[in-house]
Formats: structure tokens, sequence, C-alpha cells
């Protein structure tokens, strides 16, 4: 036993350092983001002498940080409880619905999850662009598309999930009176809610951060998400060390604010995701 | 119940039914996913400008033997397939040890997971420029206290180097995340088994070895799979890590694409690498979860 205490003790430090280890380059990017220039310049190791705000309210500025953070968040909100109330929905009539098309239907779902976003990124660009659909440059253009890449993994989550989900309810609910829209939303939804956090979890962490996508269709500068205003701004100031750290604390912010409340929830969520 | 009337009506009924709940859904799928990749694979064969109002004529195989003849296709391919079996080693590795250090009866445990796994939160953009910093200027800081060669080495600058870096930054970012699956297939290890075994004798190798890996082959064959497609289709790391330097012998496949299109204006055959992409992935995913599932063990 006594050796056994011993083991667990030193797994204990090695794991403190091993944490430290990971989240050294946060504290490098942090302490730096508070020097003044002619600090940095001497020091780049160090905690900053005297904290100085300027770099960040400079990076506000220049970042069009709340613009940038109002966009993200309307459209990955508004992206998520779209894909959730309709992915929801089809995967309920594919489980209940047990015939050719809906077979069919779901294994297309299912063999597209193989097809990479940058061999359908062209085409769609082309697609949607001002000569077709025009919807480049609008929220609704880019919710659309995160409905259609949201929709393989979703359908596949909830399909899998409403298979174990009793028919005995909504026959019940039925011969009450209730229609399939009512019976669904009033008894089938309910009883989604563990995948349904699984799926919010997995699209949002995947819609907040995707840079590619918006890249391409989000051109007006008044509608940049953060990712893209971060690319822009170190691509303008990445020989201005120390306004560029700023810039890289205030988009990670957001993120790590929400782990702090949601961690739980995160990791059980996207571990779901990947072993069903 | 349900099939007692099977009137016209009722079947018809029962159509809209479908369409409401499947339709929206499908119907976006259809428009974003579907469409442009079967159009994609017809402009593949075609000399395609994307300018509007140019003809888009059939040129055959062409665009695909001016990708094999590229110089820089041949570059971006073997930096993806190196990129991608490094990261594949290191974040299976890293993670299955991050995710047997944090199973232990350790205090910090719940603690320990929560760090680990959080790069895997920021978008793949803001860690390449946080690793950029990184690489640039605490590394040569960081030489120039301790004078350790590692980080001496000309990371950003050689090409072989400046691929490790991503898989490096890759690793960080990802094994948090490959860590939580592990985490659970280790929980599923009955521990009447290993009781059992350290009964007759077998030392914590043994163990490992001969039991705790066989189980949790399943998390394995996930791991892969995940981390591989993964990383084949990196782009934003590479992007902001890198941007391909030096001289674009650390562009990937994805950012080839990229480049081939938006930088020389030459859509048919960035789109007819797009389609060599799409097929490398699919062979080779399906080829693993294969050999994986041949190997795994029944519980």
């Amino acid at each position: 036993m006594e050796r056994e205490k011993i083991r667990l003790r030193f797994l204990e430090i090695f794991g403190l350092i091993l944490g430290l280890l990971f989240l050294s380059p946060f504290y490098i990017i942090l302490v730096n983001s508070f020097k003044t220039k002619k600090e940095f310049l001497l020091t780049t190791l160090s905690l900053p002498e005297s904290a100085t705000l300027a770099n960040y309210t400079k990076a506000i500025d220049k970042m069009n940080f709340v613009s940038a953070f109002r966009n993200s968040l309307i459209i990955t909100v508004t992206s998520i409880v779209l894909i959730i109330v309709f992915s929801s929905m089809a995967a309920w009539m594919l489980v209940r619905t047990n015939n050719k098309t809906s077979k069919f239907i779901f294994y297309s779902f299912v063999a597209s999850m193989l097809i990479p976003f940058q061999s359908v990124m062209l085409p769609l660009v082309d697609l949607f662009g001002k000569n077709n659909l025009n919807l480049i440059n609008t929220y609704t253009g880019i919710i659309f598309m995160y409905m259609g890449f949201g929709a393989s993994l979703s359908v596949f989550l909830f399909h899998g999930f409403i298979k174990s989900v009793p028919r005995e309810l909504e026959e019940a609910a039925m011969i009450d009176g209730c229609n399939k829209f009512q019976s669904f939303w009033y008894i089938v939804f309910p009883l989604l809610k563990p995948i349904t956090l699984t799926v919010a979890i997995l699209n949002g962490m995947w819609i907040w951060n995707d840079f590619l996508l918006p890249s391409l269709v989000l051109q007006r500068k008044s509608l940049r998400t953060i990712p893209l205003s971060t690319r822009y701004f170190f691509g303008t100031y990445q020989a201005d060390w120390t306004l560029a750290m700023a810039g890289l604390v205030l988009a990670i912010l957001p993120i790590v604010i929400f782990y702090f409340f949601a961690q739980k929830h995160i990791i059980k969520g996207a571990m779901e995701g990947a072993i069903k | 119940m349900a099939k007692k009337l099977d009137n016209p009506l009722r079947k018809l009924k029962e159509k809209f039914l479908f369409l409401g709940f499947v339709g929206p859904i499908y119907f976006a799928f259809i428009m974003v996913v579907i469409i442009p990749f079967l159009i994609g694979v017809y402009y593949s064969f075609t000399n395609w400008s994307a300018i509007p109002g140019r003809a888009i004529d059939f040129v055959g195989v062409s665009n695909y033997i001016k990708a094999f003849n590229d110089q820089q296709f041949a570059v971006s391919f073997r930096a993806t397939i190196m990129y991608t079996a490094i990261c594949v080693l290191l974040i299976n590795i890293v993670g299955f040890g991050l995710a047997l250090l944090v199973v232990q009866k350790i205090r910090s445990a719940n603690l320990l997971r929560t760090v680990f796994f959080m790069p895997n939160l920021i978008g793949g953009l803001i860690l390449g420029y946080v690793w950029r910093f990184v690489f640039i200027k605490v590394f040569v800081a960081l030489y120039e206290t301790t004078g350790l060669g590692i980080f001496g080495l000309p990371w950003l600058s050689d090409a072989n180097q400046a691929i490790w870096a991503m898989a490096i930054v890759t690793t960080w970012q990802m094994a948090g995340y490959i860590m939580v699956i592990y985490v659970a297939a280790l929980q599923g290890v009955p521990k009447s088994l290993l009781e059992a075994a350290q009964i007759d004798g077998a030392n914590i190798l043994q163990k490992t070895r001969h039991i705790t890996f066989p189980l949790v082959a399943p998390a394995f064959t996930v791991s892969m799979f995940l981390t591989m497609s993964n990383s084949f289709k990196m782009f934003d790391v590479n992007l902001a890590l890198t941007k391909g330097d030096p001289s674009r012998m650390s562009e990937l496949l994805t950012l080839e694409i990229y480049n081939k299109a938006f930088t020389e204006s030459n859509f048919g055959e960035g789109q007819a690498q797009a389609v060599i992409l799409f097929f490398l992935i699919g062979i080779v995913s399906l080829i693993q979860v294969y050999f994986n599932k041949k190997r795994e063990v029944e519980m």
C-alpha cells in the first residue's frame, strides 16, 4: 500500500507539471498582451512590470470585436437551433417510417460524411454566388449552409437515440387526439434532451470556430465573425506582437468563459458524439 | 390502428407529413452538399473558370493529368501524408497516455481532464497564431535563457521541421479530445479482470498489454479514424502557422486546392485536386476501419 501511495503522489506531481505545460502557451500570450512594446522587446517570458490595457482598447477597436462577437453569436445560435429542430424531426420520421425511401435518405446522410468540405467549396460558392442564388454576404445564406453541413452528423446521432425510444408513448398520445406534430413536440422531443445537448455542443464548437466557410461567403466587413476578424487583424498587425496577443486573448476569452460554466456537458457531449 | 384506412387520401397525407418532417433539413443538405459535390465532379472535367458568362467546355481528364504532373501538388501530397502520419501517431500516443493518467485515483484527475481538453475548444486558426508566436518569439527567448537545442531548431523556416511544428500544434489541440474517448473506453474495462490478473501475478505492463489494449480496441478504431480524417482536412492551422512557408514546402493539400483556385484562378484543376482529396480520404478511411474492425475483440 505504501508503494501505491508513493506511485500516486508521483503521478499527481507529474500530472500537474503536464497540465502547466499544456496551459503555458495561454500564459505566454496573456502576459505579453499586457506589456508595452518597449518592455516586450526586453523580455518575452516574464510577467509585465506594470500592466497596460492599451493593447486591449486598441484591439477591441481595430478588430471590431463587438460586431464580430455579435455576428458569431447570431450565426452560431441560429444555426444550432435550426439544426436541432429540423434534424430531430427528420430523424424521428426516418426511424418511424421504416421503408425504402427513408433508408435511402438515412444512408445518403451517412455516406456524405466522408465528403471533405474542400471538395464542395468551389461549386458551393459559385451556386450561392451573385449569378445564381445570390445568398453570399447574408446571415440567411451561411446559416442555411451550416444547416446543410450539420445535417449528416446530427440526423445520425438523433437517429441512433430515437431507435431506443419506445413507440407506445406517442401511440397513446395519438389515440388521445394529438396529431403527429404535437406528439413529436410534446412527447418525443422532451425525451431527446441528452442527445440534443450533444448535438448542440458538437455543432456549436465547430460553427463558432469555423474559418474557411465564412471566409468564402462573408466578404463584407460588417459581417465578419471572430475567426475572420482575428485573421484580418493578425495579418495587419503581426509585427506588433503585443497588440496581436491582446487580439488573440480576446478571441479566446468567450470560449474559455463558456467552457468554465459548461465543461461537464461539453466533455460528455464531445465523447458521445465521437463514440456513436 | 395506424393502418386501418388504406385509402389514397390517407396515403397522400402521410406523404405530406413525411415531407414536412424530413424535407427541410434534406433540402438544405441536398443544396449544400450533394449538388455542389456532383457539380464539382463534373467541373473537374471542364475548363471551368468561375467567371460568369464564360463558356464551360468539357476537357476530359486533362485537369487530372495536369494535377498529377504538377510539382506543387506532389509537394503538398507528400507534406499531407507526412503530416497525417505524424499526427495520427502523436495524437493517439499522447491522448492514450493522458487517459491512463487521468483515470488514476489522483486528486487532480478532474482538473487535469478539464485542462487537457481545453485547447480542443479553440479554433485551429487562433491556435495557429498562438503557436506562431511561441515558435518565433518564445522559443528564441527560451533558447537564449536555457541553451537547450530543441528551442534553437529552425521550427518554421525548415520544410520538414515546419510540418513537425504543425503536427505538434495539432497534437496539443486534439490530444485532449482523443483522451476523452480513451477514458470512456478505459472505464469500461471490468475491474474484476484486472484484479484477477493481479492475483495471478501480472505486472502493470502485462495488464496493460494483454487486458487493457485489446479491450480499448474499438476506441482505437474511432480515434484513428477521427485523427486521420481531421489531419487530411487540416486547413486552419496550416494557414495561420506556416502559410505554406518555406516556399510552399509545408503547404498541405487543402491549402494547395485553395491557392490553385483563388490565387492562380485555376478552378478546373483545383476542383480536380479536390476530387482526388475526396478519394484519398475515402479510400484510406475505409481501409483503416476495415482492418481495425477485424482486430477488435468481442466482449
